[in-house]
């Protein structure tokens, strides 16, 4: 495990005057992840790719590269390269001498440069451009030719700050496989920051959920989405109902005042906990048959399924189905013991999840 | 004629009044005078007088001592325009606003001053006497000139650079050095090409003035050292030859202009650094 991780970031702290914007942060990267940072605006996503990147030296903490300390290195000494929020593109040189400007740094030959500018245009499908200026590029052009600008040094780890955080929405998807395919092809480390939940459950291997310095959970997207470890993380990722409980014993809980079966065990046995339950987990039936009785109270057509509110017991549940129930209708509610997912509360204040709104 | 027409020339009404009575009616003047001689016939001895010893040699020095304090200027000011754009904000800004204090006081005044100081027997001069140090003779040379102009001129020179300076985004910076650049080639690979513009728009504003000067010249150069702007203002307020002075004057338009073209090419409309 451990020759495995290629990138090392050790109880790192930053703060800026009085504010704190890393609290004792531990975070691995192992070769060829794609690892993404997701969090909210100013959790401090880019504050972390800055110390990866060299721009920022942290108050305390260790960045350990390849097995080396790389805390005190200046970004030019650093075998990682990184794609900008906002592109910073060089206005006074062409596209090919954006491109060409790392190369020619480390003294390249110049056909090896030429080959490499060709290569790369090609890569992010803008051949024939080299002789434009970055400002007669789209949003969208200017991003591929950072990135572009990035790969041909043949970085060991490529940081992405938000890399598609201005493009539209049918351009993002579309460039989101265009990264995962450079990432196949060119067999290096991406670590990708976004805020964007659906973005990082499409493109990563492993997501860091971040929230105010702290990281709230780290896992695949699968995990990430069907066992979040705390509130924060359920209301973060996708849609969801978050409730107070209490964990009667195990594999048994109580909501609202009715008793569900689940699977979860190891929680003691009359503790306050939060419960997680996806809309789409939720499953109506007749009032008889569910474990707790509820009436239809709004109804929004989404394309693929309905959306409903359903109230019951004191709480408006959000409901995903393909079925469709009138407002007004009453209805039972009933879920799969596996769909019940339980959580800790909170420990501290600071990790409480402060509520967000999507 | 309809209404937004009208309304388009009433708004622009003022400025355009200003720029005739103020600029293009004066510069007709001098052209006339230029090219005129007293009874009113066409004549072109009043430009062709620059081709006489006297008026030539102050040409030179002239384009001479604006060169020099240009140069100075752009030494001076490049390092502290980077100086200031490296200083927090509240820093930076109560910085230049003591470097701009002094442009509120009359110029006149600035350099009467600075004659005081640099006098055989002035301020300069007893402190080096109370420090046992020789003495400088400067006032009354073309240093003391060049002195003058440097130190009048420097904060136009400092502006521009500045302000193109703290436009560049610092992650343009950082993605030089991201891509391996050290701190010497990022500078002269990214941050001096990208300050051009203020560059140049600090020359113009340095040497053009330096160039037309007669105040300090007067002031610190004694009277005895004649610079292309002390003889064209002798022409006008002693020897009451408007022709002369306005020929000499045309000539002296057309350095500026050649200044002025050269700032366009190299500018290529970037503009945004006039101050
Ligand atoms: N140079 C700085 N000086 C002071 N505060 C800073 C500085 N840089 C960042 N911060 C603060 O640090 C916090 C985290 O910033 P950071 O840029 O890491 O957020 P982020 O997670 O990247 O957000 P976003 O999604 O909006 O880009 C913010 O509250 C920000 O105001
Ligand atoms: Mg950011």
């Amino acid at each position: 495990m451990n020759q495995d991780k290629l990138i090392d970031l050790v109880n790192i702290t930053k703060s800026y005057g009085d504010n704190i914007i890393l609290d004792d942060l531990n975070l691995y990267i192992r070769e060829n992840e794609f690892i993404t940072l997701l969090g909210p605006s100013g959790c401090g996503k880019t504050t972390t790719l800055r110390i990866l990147g060299g721009f920022e030296n942290p108050d305390k903490g260790k960045v350990i590269f390849d097995g080396k300390d790389i805390t005190n290195l200046p970004p030019n000494k650093r075998a990682l390269n990184t794609v900008f929020q906002k592109y910073a593109l060089f206005s006074h040189m062409t596209i090919a001498e954006n491109i060409a400007f790392g190369l020619k740094i480390k003294k390249k030959p110049k056909s090896y440069i030429d080959d490499k500018i060709k290569y790369a245009l090609k890569l992010v499908n803008l051949e024939g451009y080299g002789n434009r200026s970055p400002e007669s590029l789209s949003g969208g052009q200017q991003q591929r030719i950072a990135i572009a600008r990035a790969i041909v040094n043949e970085p060991k780890v490529l940081l992405l700050d938000e890399p598609l955080g201005a493009l539209d929405l049918k351009l993002r998807q579309d460039m989101q496989y265009e990264l995962i395919r450079l990432k196949n092809e060119l067999g290096i480390t991406f670590i990708y920051v976004t805020h964007d939940q659906e973005e990082a459950l499409t493109m990563s291997d492993t997501i860091v959920v971040m929230n105010q310095g702290y990281i709230q959970q780290i896992g695949t997207p699968e995990k990430i989405y069907n066992e979040p470890e705390n509130s924060f993380v359920a209301d973060f990722i996708g849609e969801s109902n978050i409730l107070s409980a209490i964990m009667i014993k195990d594999k048994l809980v109580e909501i609202l005042g009715a008793r569900f079966a689940c699977v979860d065990t190891g929680f003691g046995t009359n503790q306050p906990v939060d419960v997680v339950i996806r809309p789409e987990d939720i499953d109506l039936v007749k009032p008889e048959e569910g474990t707790i009785e509820g009436v239809v109270t709004g109804l929004i057509f989404k394309g693929v399924h309905y959306e409903m509110d359903v109230m019951a017991n004191g709480h408006e549940w959000l409901v995903h189905s393909t079925d469709m129930f009138a407002v007004g209708t009453k209805v039972g509610i009933h879920i799969d013991p596996f769909d019940i997912q339980i959580m800790h509360k909170p420990e501290s204040e600071d990790e409480e999840a402060v509520s967000f709104n999507e | 004629m309809n209404k937004t027409f009208f309304k388009k020339y009433f708004i622009s009404g003022p400025y355009l009044f200003w720029m005739i009575a103020f600029t293009i009616i004066p510069i007709c003047l001098v052209i006339y005078y230029g090219l005129t001689d007293k009874s009113g016939t066409f004549t072109l001895q009043n430009i062709m007088s620059i081709t006489t010893p006297e008026h030539f040699k102050a040409l030179w020095l002239s384009l001479l001592l604006s060169l020099a304090s240009t140069v100075i200027c752009l030494l001076l000011a490049y390092p502290l325009a980077m100086i200031l754009k490296g200083l927090s904000v509240n820093k930076n800004s109560f910085i230049v606003f003591i470097f701009i204090l002094p442009m509120w006081m009359n110029f006149l005044l600035r350099t009467l001053a600075w004659q005081t100081i640099l006098e055989k027997n002035g301020v300069l001069n007893t402190l080096l006497e109370i420090l046992h140090l020789p003495s400088l003779n400067i006032i009354n040379t073309p240093y003391a000139i060049i002195f003058g102009m440097v130190y009048n001129f420097l904060p136009f020179m400092v502006l521009p650079i500045y302000n193109v300076l703290i436009k560049i985004d610092d992650n343009v910076i950082h993605a030089a050095k991201d891509l391996g650049a050290n701190s010497v080639q990022t500078f002269f690979k990214i941050i001096f090409p990208l300050s051009i513009p203020g560059v140049i728009s600090g020359i113009t504003m340095v040497f053009i003035p330096s160039l037309t000067t007669f105040v300090i010249s007067n002031l610190l150069g004694g009277g005895k050292i004649y610079l292309i702007g002390n003889i064209i203002e002798q022409e006008f307020t002693t020897a009451y030859n408007w022709h002369l002075g306005s020929g000499l004057s045309m000539v002296l338009m057309v350095f500026i202009l050649l200044n002025m073209i050269l700032t366009f090419k190299f500018d290529k409309g970037e503009g945004g650094a006039v101050l």
